[in-house]
């Protein structure tokens, strides 16, 4: 658990450093994402030097369970909005217009435009969707 | 309340544990609620944790400030819960390759739609250009989206709250709307919350789906990225 963990924050160290360092306009954590990614990708073929946990699942245990209490984490954030709504005082009407339109289109327009280019490049696998988990 | 009653919440209320202990209980029981009713999206539980923390604060006369100390700790964990979002990335590796191609066209559309009509409709409702670029990348993940808004003029408070917001109202309308649409992809599904509601509704796909979050986690990543390099562009053509 640890190692599973201190791998986590690792790739996220790296990610920052990287991010910072190249002035890339990504987020650290989601650089640090794309190594833990390489790293997933190369374990097996250097096991031998890694430390086990990478190896025996410890890794992918924690960060199942990471994800799977996803939504506590943006709790805390989700309080300071409560506390910040004043700012919706001059044109609260117009964001939120524009925030539950943009948000249905957004979705809709993602959606089709995602399952109508699948049937044209050819995914028999569109529409029943699942490739199962 | 008696003195030594008294004494001891005035030392409790401001360390980082009972806070701490609170977010956690609150969102326990808000997540409870939501399995008990199958996942409803009504009874999403950022949602019902927020507002029953919210009015624990209100009602004990208690400071953000004083409630992040405690809270903190779980916010900090947004960072490794994102670079965890590489485990099932790395497991539905396949399925995502095969998907590849629809899935940037998808995206770059999906981008655009999300920027441009949130642009276009505050605009007409007449909000002032610092509004319309505080707004502007609310689909975004909230770190990144701050950065962006603030390059193009708008208010990086503002564009949390609303980042907020939209991650709370994506992630509830969004199984009701593809269940509406008859659409059962869960790969669009994932993809189409993940890019409009961000970590929120990924965290929602999640819990629905592995396939779906997983997509919502690339969609989150690569909209973040792509929303990043349109707004400076876009800038030019809003003033």
């Amino acid at each position: 658990m640890i190692v599973a963990l201190a791998t986590l924050l690792l790739c996220q160290l790296a990610g920052e450093i990287m991010a910072r360092g190249l002035s890339l306009p990504l987020p650290g954590p989601v650089l640090g994402a794309a190594l833990l990614f390489a790293l997933l990708m190369i374990r097996q073929r250097f096991a031998h030097r890694l430390p086990r946990e990478i190896n025996d699942g410890s890794l992918d245990t924690a960060a199942k369970f990471l994800l799977a209490n996803l939504s506590l984490l943006f709790v805390p954030a989700g309080v300071g909005v409560v506390q910040n709504l004043a700012v919706f005082r001059l044109h609260g009407v117009a964001l939120a217009a524009a925030l539950i339109v943009s948000t249905v289109l957004a979705l809709l327009v993602t959606a089709f435009v995602f399952l109508a280019a699948s049937r044209a490049m050819g995914d028999a696998g569109a529409d029943e969707g699942a490739p199962k988990p | 309340m008696s003195e030594p009653f008294f004494a001891l919440w005035v030392y409790l209320s401001s360390t980082p544990l009972l806070w701490l202990s609170v977010t956690l209980i609150a969102y326990a029981v808000a997540d409870r609620v939501s399995l008990a009713t199958g996942r409803n999206p009504l009874a999403n539980p950022v949602l019902h944790s927020v507002w029953i923390i919210a009015a624990i604060l209100a009602l004990s006369g208690t400071g953000y400030k004083t409630y992040f100390e405690g809270a903190q700790f779980v916010h900090f964990m947004l960072g490794p819960a994102t670079v965890a979002l590489a485990v099932p990335l790395y497991e539905n590796r396949r399925a995502v390759v095969r998907a590849l191609g629809p899935m940037v066209i998808a995206l770059i559309a999906g981008s655009l739609t999300a920027l441009a009509s949130a642009v276009l409709i505050a605009r007409w409702l007449g909000a002032p250009d610092a509004v319309v670029a505080s707004i502007a990348p609310k689909s975004v993940t909230a770190g990144v989206a701050m950065g962006i808004s603030e390059q193009a003029g708008g208010d990086a408070a503002l564009t949390a709250v609303l980042v907020i917001l939209t991650g709370i109202f994506c992630a509830i309308i969004v199984t009701p709307l593809m269940n509406l649409l008859g659409l059962r992809d869960w790969r669009a599904r994932g993809l189409a919350a993940g890019l409009a509601g961000h970590g929120i509704a990924t965290a929602r796909a999640f819990q629905v789906n592995e396939v779906a979050g997983t997509f919502a986690a690339i969609a989150l990543g690569l909209n973040a990225f792509l929303t990043a390099l349109i707004v400076p562009l876009f800038s030019g053509f809003m003033k």
